[in-house]
């Protein structure tokens, strides 16, 4: 029942994915935690093996629908193996709670941003140009 | 491309990598504000991009949780992404056809309950 109750989860986590261009972690992880009671580490590893599945897909959806600049996303992952060592190595190092509170004021400071930017008001259109009188 | 987009794509993809390894997420709740904030993205090319950026970066993760501490449980995993799979193609079916800003307001919720669990739960 427990892994049932996982799988529509992370049927969830997956639309989320999608939506929002998240790989997903931010809601296997807890379906993981809670619903199947995995220790924060195991279920974070074991969440990275399901990101990347969800995201080749993902992302073979979204280069149909003309949303990714290639280029620029290959910098990113291709630069990012410094970041990711250094964040394996603090995850099996730091306590748990210490975790769970840097993610937090991470996804608050991130949502804060994010809805600065929905609810900034859009420029006033440019007034049309009134063309000068003609002298004659 | 430019010395200097290089460098900044850089400095995404070691924050990303960082937060990607520290709390098991492929990293995108960082690089899609990051790719609107600094290089004007709009929010449908933002998450597109970085859902191709995690591809590499949710591997390397993957291989190191796996290969080096032995954390990976591989049977959960390969049950919990068949579905998973199935609601990313659905997701990204429904972002084309609701507005941008939508995306955005949708994402600051998600991140709101997510730190609120993870603090409480």
């Amino acid at each position: 029942m427990d892994i049932a109750l996982a799988c529509l989860v992370c049927f969830l986590g997956g639309i989320v994915a999608g939506l929002i261009g998240v790989g997903g972690g931010v809601v296997f992880v807890p379906a993981m935690t809670i619903i199947l009671s995995k220790g924060q580490v195991e279920a974070e590893a074991t969440s990275l093996l399901m990101i990347g599945l969800v995201s080749v897909i993902g992302t073979w959806r979204q280069i149909g629908y003309g949303n990714v600049n290639v280029r620029d996303a290959a910098v990113i992952g291709l630069l990012s193996p410094v970041g990711v060592l250094i964040g394996v190595v603090a995850a099996n190092e730091l306590p748990e709670r210490a975790l769970r509170i840097g993610f937090a004021m991470l996804a608050l400071y991130m949502a804060w941003r994010l809805l600065k930017r929905v609810f900034k008001k859009d420029p006033p259109p440019a007034e049309p140009e009134v063309a000068a009188p003609k002298t004659p | 491309m430019d010395a200097r987009r290089i460098w900044g794509l850089a400095l995404v993809g070691t924050v990303a990598g960082a937060f990607s390894g520290l709390f098991g997420v492929g990293g995108g709740v960082v690089i899609v504000p990051m790719l609107i904030a600094l290089y004007a993205y709009g929010d449908r090319l933002a998450t597109g991009t970085s859902l191709a950026a995690i591809v590499v970066i949710a591997i390397l993760a993957a291989a190191m949780q796996g290969g080096f501490y032995g954390n990976v449980d591989v049977g959960t995993g390969l049950i919990l992404v068949g579905p998973a799979v199935l609601g990313v193609v659905g997701g990204t079916a429904i972002q084309q056809r609701i507005p941008e800003r939508a995306v955005s307001f949708i994402f600051a919720l998600i991140l709101i309950a997510v730190a609120v669990q993870m603090v409480v739960g």
